[in-house]
């Protein structure tokens, strides 16, 4: 969330698209109803599904599944041909008249430089254009045709309300009262927020979904203020924090990225993350990218990580490609990996094709699963009849359960949404002689390390040299943890513009990342966490609730990553001058001599504004892009493809091509794309997604969750199940091309036919809840149906949009 | 109700009647003292925590067994919402209002358990054994297949036999430990939930 | 645990006289249920069932996201979930949270014969004491709502007790506390109306121009509140009672006339055995209903106590 959760009650509309808050979240839903309740806030809510969120809509819209960028694209040419845009905001921290490249084009779906034999683009031209000062030409007019204005306005001409009914299957009259709606936000002082979750990030296009939200919000002004932002709802209670620290393949702490293997050279490995200012007097933070790096290699090698041996650069491992789950998972069906750990993680229901899960975890030589319980993963071997159908003696894989500490058993940190770290407190022992995941791989490492030590290996010193300064070496504490990944000095640090003042003893805890130094003297495990147990302690752990001014920043309340600051890109929410926008809205202001107020400023703060530093201190030029450059996968501004498993023969927005039917720089395994199904064979489109009552295939353990929602089942429109002869209660079965379920069938008038493209068209619903083992009724894993393509950037299945066959059983 | 036979009906009914005669003539069955519940959280022990659901992040309350003297073994018995947390506020889903289900479910492991290949069923291991085992393992696996440079000649340092997901649901310093050793191993294939 | 905002202030076939003197001067309380802000996530269901010890059954979906599929011994509170398209042909999920009302003119309580077997506290509490119950069911006769369930375990009368262990020490009710939106408040009686107001108001902004509270004058109002988007049609909500009475039968043995009331008491007793004999389910039924508004309407008054 560039906001949180509590300063949702600042909003005047909220909109909820690509999520389900009320379902998934409803707690931290309670403050869209505070918005409704107290600030007279409407709730538009946009999805294939009338949900629990819907319920208490002011605005319901239906929209087809994976159309997403079809319905923003069409919204933003509505602003901008009805300009309502906030244009001081736009003007001034936008990218709006920022002038691109001459040789960059779109033209059928295609920008320019595709590879149609490697499904991916040479990103060359995707830029600005560079003049002789080195920095980005810029048209403050907006009149120059190839000004980011200008190339936005004309993209977007083809995204109409016609195009929005037929690809959409939206009717024109709400597609045009959502728009109104929204567009009544470009004022300063009207905010809209705008909550999503997988529902927009479980597509082949989700990043770029989520994308054109973004742009939609930066039109209105609504980014960095009070009310607004773009609100991310994360699923696991620490899925923020364990990308935080960079528990992904291509991921180190503090959103450091791995080198890749031809990055051989260090400097160059830095200069390429270091960026150089794009624009005049711009901060762009990540030139202290250094300082992280060099802190972490410290936290990580100690004594080990010198100038010399560049920190330890050797001692990362160097990528040739990204091997996230999608992936690794197709190197385990291939019989590649040998050996696998489940932390906490049930992969064979969660990742996508339980049928390519079941055939790759038996290729396995092992796999350790740690869990609180006993997952379906940990169990694949076993035959559950139709469930899980397979034969135990040809699996030969060896599997080692080990059971670990539940959150009540265990202190230490978790990262909301809002980007809170909170610690909390362990209230009894685990049962039996379960093991909390620190000790299990303390021990594991321990061990390894010994063997190493002992019997040497191969390259060994990465092991035998990692930093080990635990008191008790086979069980860390989480203190010893969150002081290490917050960070120490290693010397005496001195102030740089007088030496003999040392500004931090040696030893001590560092207050923030801008202590970090990049001489090896200090050591953070994480940047963006730097200061959370700070010299003062443990700031996680702070519980003073108050709230000075009302607006929800409880800044004394735990600790918020960075800086603990609430709000991102708050210096957005004044003006050019530093006044607030919305004086009632407000978080921070220039005094005149710094900036401060409500939030810790997002900016320098002693900064003057009239110095033009835009409020976008991350990016490089300072402002917020409308024109991603060449940072996504498929191209620089949203553009809708279908679903791999679409019912449309063509895309609509450019008709007649194959290779822009879908999107053209995703990565498709070749089994996988043969087990794509097809629309005669599979004519309905089907969605997946969580219920309230259930936590993915953790509280169908639970016996109070089990009693509230018991069986599994499958929500079919009425129009359909009146066509199929299917009454309430009755098992249906499901197919997919990769295999099939059966559930109880809940029909509904919440899931209604739509018209696409001049046909009608089904929706079904699949909630993700069951499983083969726990005390819910024993179902089948959802995951049975749902194909394997990744979004082309962050590679996240698209399990929000498929096309199965739905029949009585 | 809907479920009650008739013949039980009857059977009720029948001591109905007979119960009810008998308060007729005043043989009240007990004196009818009228009193609430006992309050059960009076001198438990309350701890703070977080729900491990969602991304919410609710503040949890827990009400265990046992004011924590040495003697006593705590086991929690009741979890609510804390009402000084200041984004839930005190309340829970039903979710977070099942907690206790969770902590006490009865699929819980205690135990490490073993599958040997080829075998339809679990053997107990002690923890000894089960990670003498896999660290065994492990090095087999790393020393075997090791890259440390590509045939090109660049220098790589990285092992993709052996990979890794890790847990959302688990601590920062759970998170950090495990990115920390995993690296130091050179494993690439490693993820967590962020992905899905 | 005798506080004082638990002075008994009836009991069930107790002859007599109730303790007089204390009243709730500081104002009862009362549960507001405000099905417009209601998603139906069941917090309130699974809380109930936590703070009180009880686990219902693990049943099956028999076609909806009703679970368990009623109110039972063991669970006293329910969703109930309606599909209903309004006239512009707009969807609106309907969500109420069915349980007992807490009437301040309890049906169950004039209808039991068990000796302290249901009282009402001075606060607005309608409390069930099992170990007086003798399972007969008359509550479940007596009860205009439908809400109080036999347990087939040990034969007595359940329901929500309004968490009067909790109420008793100052806090909230399970339910109220847990639920994510704030759909359930929790207050003195004379707050919780005011509340209601204030969502009325917002509601009528937002086009619900029927919008309304529903506390029915024919139990003498109740304890537990809704609102409603629609009030002037409560039965689009799982059919909640339009203008809900207490049943004749339970009038005609529980007036004023106590002597009276106590030779009928057999009466009734058997009444009710034939009734079920007869119907198969022990409760209110559309004769009954229609005897009651004849009654009414030849004069009759529903009892209505301070």
């Amino acid at each position: 969330m560039t906001n949180h959760w509590v300063d949702i009650k600042n909003a005047d509309l909220v909109l909820i698209m690509g999520g389900n808050a009320a379902e998934a979240h409803p707690c931290g839903f309670k403050w869209v109803t505070e918005a409704k309740a107290h600030n007279k806030a409407r709730l538009i809510v946009v999805d294939p599904r009338f949900t629990r969120s819907a319920s208490v809509a002011d605005v319901y819209v239906p929209i087809r599944t994976g159309t997403d960028i079809a319905f923003l694209g069409a919204v933003m040419n509505y602003l901008l041909t009805e300009d309502k845009i906030q244009h001081e905001y736009v003007k001034n921290y936008t990218d709006m008249s920022f002038i691109v490249r001459e040789d960059f084009t779109f033209a059928d779906g295609l920008y320019s430089g595709y590879n149609a034999d490697k499904h991916s683009y040479d990103k060359a031209s995707w830029d600005y254009e560079t003049g002789a000062d080195g920095y980005v030409k810029v048209d403050p007019e907006l009149k120059h045709p190839r000004c980011v204005y200008q190339l936005m306005k004309q993209h977007y001409t083809r995204y109409t309300p016609e195009m929005v009914e037929r690809v959409c299957g939206t009717p024109r009259e709400k597609f045009l009262q959502v728009c109104e709606m929204i567009g009544s936000t470009a004022t300063p002082t009207r905010a809209m927020t705008v909550m999503y979750a997988l529902g927009w990030t479980q597509h082949s296009v989700g990043s770029q979904m989520i994308r054109a939200g973004a742009m939609m919000q930066l039109l209105l002004g609504n980014i960095g203020i009070a009310g607004g932002g773009m609100n991310a709802l994360r699923g696991h209670s620490n899925i923020q924090g364990l990308t935080d620290l960079g528990l992904m393949s291509n991921l180190l702490p503090g959103y450091l990225t791995l080198p890749g293997e031809k990055e051989q050279d260090y400097d160059k490995y830095i200069a390429a993350r270091a960026f150089k200012p794009l624009r005049p007097n711009q901060l762009s933070y990540w030139q202290n990218y250094n300082k992280f790096y060099v802190s972490l290699m410290k936290a990580w090698w100690g004594d080990a990580a010198t100038a010399d041996n560049h920190w330890g650069y050797d001692y990362l491992p160097k990528l040739d490609k990204s091997y996230d789950m999608l992936q690794a998972f197709e190197l385990m069906n291939q019989g590649k990996v040998n050996g696998f750990i489940c932390q906490g993680f049930n992969p064979l229901a969660a990742a996508p094709n339980k049928g390519k899960m079941n055939a790759a975890l038996a290729q396995l030589k092992f796999l350790v699963v740690m869990d609180p319980l006993a997952t379906e993963t940990s169990e694949f071997w076993r035959n559950f009849g139709e469930h899980n159908d397979v034969d135990s003696a040809r699996i030969a894989t060896e599997v080692f359960r080990l059971p670990t500490t539940c959150f009540a058993e265990e202190d230490g940190a978790l990262v909301n949404s809002g980007r809170w770290l909170q610690w909390h407190w362990k209230g009894a022992d685990p049962p039996g002689t379960a093991r909390s995941d620190l000790q299990i791989m303390a021990e594991l490492f321990t061990r390894l390390r010994a063997i190493y030590k002992s019997e040497g290996g191969a390259y060994p010193d990465p092991i035998v040299n990692l930093s080990w300064p635990y008191v008790v070496p086979t069980s860390p504490s989480p203190e010893e943890l969150a002081k290490e990944y917050s960070g120490r000095a290693l010397k005496d640090l001195t102030d740089p513009k007088n030496p003999a003042q040392v500004t931090r003893k040696a030893g001590e805890q560092l207050a923030g990342f801008a202590e970090l130094r990049d001489d090896g003297s200090t050591l953070s495990g994480c940047w963006i966490y730097c200061g959370a147990w700070g010299p003062g302690g443990n700031l996680m752990a702070r519980r003073d609730n108050s709230d000075p001014t009302g607006i929800g920043q409880t800044l004394n309340w735990a600790f918020a990553w960075p800086a603990n600051r609430r709000v991102l890109y708050n210096r957005a929410s004044c003006d050019a001058n530093g006044k607030p926008f919305d004086p009632a809205r407000k978080l921070i202001a220039w005094n005149g001599a710094a900036w401060g107020g409500a939030d810790v400023p997002d900016y320098k703060v002693d900064e003057e504004p009239a110095l033009g530093m835009g409020p976008f201190i991350m990016n490089a030029d300072g402002v917020g892009r409308f024109f991603a450059r060449a940072a996504m996968a498929e191209g620089p501004f949203p553009e809708h493809y279908e679903p791999f498993e679409t019912p449309l023969a063509s895309n609509p927005f450019s008709p007649g091509k194959a290779e822009t039917l879908n999107n053209p720089a995703a990565r498709v395994f070749k089994d996988d794309r043969a087990a794509f199904g097809k629309a005669d064979q599979f004519p309905h489109v089907a969605t997946t997604y969580r219920l309230t009552e259930h936590f993915h295939f953790w509280t169908q353990h639970s016996r109070l969750n089990a009693i509230v929602q018991p069986q599994q089942f499958v929500e079919i429109g009425e129009k359909l199940a009146r066509e199929l002869g299917i009454a309430d209660g009755e098992q249906v079965k499901v197919s997919s091309n990769r295999g099939y379920i059966k559930a109880v069938a809940v029909v509904t008038k919440r899931l209604r036919t739509l018209t696409v493209d001049g046909k009608p068209l089904h929706t079904v619903g699949i909630p993700l809840h069951a499983g083969f083992t726990g005390l819910t009724k024993p179902g089948f894993l959802t995951n049975t149906l749902t194909p394997v393509v990744g979004d082309a950037n962050s590679q996240t299945p698209e399990s929000k949009s498929f096309l199965v066959k739905v029949e009585k059983v | 109700m809907a479920d009650v036979t008739r013949r039980e009906f009857l059977k009720v009914t029948g001591a109905t009647l007979a119960g009810s005669s008998l308060v007729l003539l005043g043989f009240s069955p007990t004196v009818a003292l009228a009193e609430v519940r006992e309050f059960k959280l009076a001198r438990a022990s309350e701890t703070r925590n977080t729900c491990p659901y969602c991304s919410v992040a609710c503040g949890v309350l827990m009400y265990s067994l046992g004011d924590r003297a040495k003697n006593a073994r705590a086991s929690v018995f009741h979890i609510e919402g804390d009402p000084d947390h200041p984004v839930n506020r005190g309340t829970l889903c039903p979710k977070g209002a099942a907690l206790i289900d969770f902590i006490h479910s009865p699929s819980r492991l205690t135990h490490p358990q073993y599958r040997a290949p080829g075998s339809d069923h679990w053997q107990p291991i002690s923890w000894d054994e089960a990670l003498d085992r896999i660290a065994k393992l492990m090095k087999q696996d790393r020393d075997a297949n090791f890259v440390a440079k590509t045939p090109e000649g660049l220098t790589v340092n990285r092992w993709l036999t052996t990979g890794m997901l890790a847990a959302s649901a688990s601590s920062n310093e759970v998170g950090y430990l495990t990115q920390k050793v995993m690296r130091s191993f050179g494993v690439l294939a490693f993820d967590n939930q962020a992905r899905v | 645990m005798p506080l004082q905002s638990l002075d008994i202030v009836r009991r069930s076939a107790t002859t007599t006289p109730e303790p007089g003197v204390r009243r709730a001067y500081t104002g009862t309380v009362a549960k507001l249920i405000d099905t417009t802000k209601c998603i139906g996530c069941k917090a309130c269901q699974v809380a109930c069932m936590e703070w009180n010890d009880l686990r219902d059954e693990v049943g099956t979906n028999f076609g909806s996201y009703q679970n368990p599929a009623d109110l039972s011994d063991r669970s006293w509170t329910l969703m109930r979930f309606t599909e209903y398209e309004n006239p512009k042909g707009d969807l609106e999920w309907l969500i109420r949270k069915d349980g007992c009302m807490h009437c301040a003119d309890p049906g169950c309580l004039k209808a039991c014969p068990s000796p302290g077997a249901i009282v009402q506290y001075a606060n607005g509490i309608v409390d069930f004491q099992e170990e007086n119950c003798i399972g007969c069911g008359y509550c479940v006769t007596g009860c205009p709502f439908d809400i109080p369930r036999i347990s087939k375990r040990d034969r007595k009368a359940y329901k929500c007790t309004l968490c009067s262990d909790r109420v008793a020490v100052g806090m909230e009710p399970a339910c109220i506390k847990a639920c994510p939106t704030g759909a359930l408040v929790f207050g003195t009686k004379e707050d919780m109306r005011e509340h209601a107001a204030e969502r009325i108001e917002d509601l009528k902004s937002r086009g619900f121009d029927k919008a309304g509270l529903y506390d029915p004058p024919g139990v003498g109002g109740t304890h537990v509140m809704y609102v409603l988007h629609h009030a002037d049609q409560p039965a689009l909500y799982a059919g909640l009672a339009p203008d809900p009475h207490i049943s004749p039968l339970v009038r005609l043995w529980k007036g004023r006339a106590k002597p009276l009331s106590l030779a009928i008491m057999a009466l009734t007793a058997l009444a009710g055995f034939f009734h079920f004999v007869r119907v198969g389910r022990n409760e209110v039924d559309e004769q009954d209903e229609e005897a009651a508004r004849r009654s009414l309407a030849a004069g009759g008054k529903p009892e209505m106590r301070p």
